[in-house]
């Protein structure tokens, strides 16, 4: 089964760490893709900062454009990945050994992907 | 054959039957929200069939057969152009012996983290353990669509979010089952000390010790396994004598002679089960104090300094304000309820909104001659008690005379 890994992470508190520490953290994410390549459908993107965000939000009069991300969310997105696995186990198996998740604030949300549209005949 | 005793007849069936038939129809169909709502459905049918007709010679069998033939129906309903229903062979009496395997992968996938925790509940009395959603509703005073709608919602994730049914790998199985022993004894609580009260269509205290049971023989190697189920069994063996004339009868004030002796010298060998593992946890302790209770003559012939140390062992596991405050308790039968009251101090806070905190703490001012503060706390007890038979008593105790007997 294919899953997105969504890696969020808090901006507030990660402005908070310590160089040091978040430039180790770097270098074992790193070292993460190459040890989970075997499971990588898609290694995905990094994305730019949240201040860089636009957001196209539903409005009864016409969709309306406006800057930043999703209101009041303190946990933005900052890039995705897509593994395929055998089940939600072993999602969470890789999950668990991201590195970042030693940072605070720091989060994985894990979506299935649709692969199967016959589904939604 | 009476509608009651045909009803009983289900309920055990089901006990044992809906988990591996869920397993089953979900090994045979490869789709899990079609296997429970086949099992489902074939509940409903037998709660008609059986009291109308009486109950078949091979309940089990019955069941497999309706629950089989829903399956199948529903596959052709769902895929007819796939034409996936030639799968399945035609159902025939095939009944195997219960495989306890089944039943334990799917209760591990009923208790999924990824599952949210009223959703584990739910899921595990539906798929496993075979109630109907009005059962389940009733049982915990939930709005029949919603608990259907968290029970659906449940079912869909475990199938869209490749939730496996298998039990898992021994790196992981440690937090797994540490999940599944929680929903298990929540669902013995809410049987045991129902917010209803004792009455229910269904015993979902002895349902839970039956599932206890289940897991600690499938996992023989987990103490903690073999502790939970000797916990339940050990408090379900005290079930008769809890409530007389629908009044809560508390553990001090209860006829021994009411309690199934055999049942706790069962729960003693899986005490003594659990701790040959050596390997112990917190159900394994509140075993071991729920067994130091069972087997004295009388609350005051009760080895209080053996549950004291037990339970500062059990809080050095657990150091839940709860867990706390049963140490102060224990403790006030060792030191006295002068030095008990130092110790509930701390928990003032933390334990404000619970009732039995407040009905603690006026027992133990009442004992040493604080009478109207005792009354105070009393009442404050009765105004956060849910349950009718709680709150009889406390009502009881607030209008009993002051010092009457110091309790």
């Amino acid at each position: 089964m294919k899953y997105v890994l969504m890696y969020t992470s808090r901006p507030d508190l990660a402005a908070g760490a310590d160089p040091e520490a978040a430039q180790a953290i770097y270098q074992r994410v790193y070292e993460w893709f190459g040890e989970n390549a075997g499971v990588m459908a898609d290694s995905g993107a990094e994305l730019l900062g949240v201040e860089t965000a636009t957001t196209v939000r539903h409005d009864p009069a016409g969709a309306v454009v406006v800057d930043g991300p999703f209101n009041e969310a303190k946990e933005v997105i900052g890039g995705f990945s897509v593994i395929d696995v055998a089940d939600m186990d072993a999602a969470i198996a890789v999950v668990k050994t991201w590195p970042m998740l030693d940072l605070p604030g720091v989060a994985v949300e894990i979506r299935p992907m649709v692969e199967d549209y016959t589904q939604f005949e | 054959m009476t509608t009651s005793s045909t009803d009983d007849l289900l309920a055990r069936t089901l006990r044992e039957e809906a988990g591996p038939l869920v397993a089953r129809l979900t090994r045979r169909f490869g789709d899990f929200d079609l296997a429970e709502e086949a099992v489902q459905g074939a509940v409903v049918e037998a709660l008609t069939t059986w009291r109308r007709d009486g109950a078949p010679h091979r309940p089990g069998a019955w069941l497999q057969v309706a629950a089989t033939r829903n399956a199948m129906d529903g596959m052709r309903l769902r895929d007819r152009q796939r034409a996936l229903a030639h799968r399945a062979t035609p159902p025939a009496y095939d009944v195997e012996v219960g495989d306890t395997d089944d039943r334990l992968a799917l209760l591990f996938a009923c208790c999924h983290p990824a599952l949210a925790p009223d959703a584990r509940l739910a899921l595990t009395l539906r798929a496993v353990v075979g109630l109907t959603t009005p059962q389940i509703a009733r049982a915990f005073l939930t709005h029949e669509s919603t608990l259907a709608q968290r029970i659906v919602r449940a079912k869909r994730k475990v199938v869209a979010a490749g939730i496996s049914l298998t039990v898992p790998a021994e790196s992981d199985l440690g937090a797994r089952l540490d999940d599944v022993l929680a929903v298990v004894y929540v669902m013995f609580n809410e049987g045991f000390v129902s917010s209803t009260g004792p009455t229910q269509d269904r015993d979902l205290a002895a349902d839970a010790v039956w599932l206890a049971g289940v897991v600690a023989t499938a996992l023989p190697d987990e103490a903690e396994a073999w502790g939970l189920a000797a916990l339940l069994t050990i408090q379900h063996a005290r079930s008769r004598a809890r409530f007389s004339d629908g009044d809560l009868v508390l553990l001090r004030d209860q006829d021994r002679s009411l309690w199934d002796h055999d049942a706790i010298a069962e729960g003693e060998r899986m005490i003594e089960r659990a701790a040959s593992l050596g390997s112990p946890g917190r159900f394994q302790l509140q075993a071991a104090i729920a067994a130091v209770h069972a087997t004295g003559a009388s609350w005051a012939e009760t080895d209080w300094l053996q549950v004291s140390l037990l339970y500062d062992e059990l809080a050095r596991w657990d150091a839940s304000p709860v867990v706390r405050l049963n140490q102060v308790v224990a403790r006030a039968q060792v030191v006295g309820p002068l030095d008990a009251l130092a110790g509930l101090e701390p928990l003032a806070v933390p334990l404000d909104g619970y009732h039995l905190f407040h009905a603690t703490r006026a027992e133990l001012l009442s004992a040493v001659g604080r009478v109207d503060e005792a009354a105070v706390a009393n009442r404050r007890a009765l105004e956060l008690t849910t349950n009718d038979a709680e709150r009889r008593l406390l009502t009881t105790r607030l209008h009993r005379r002051p010092l009457s007997d110091g309790s």
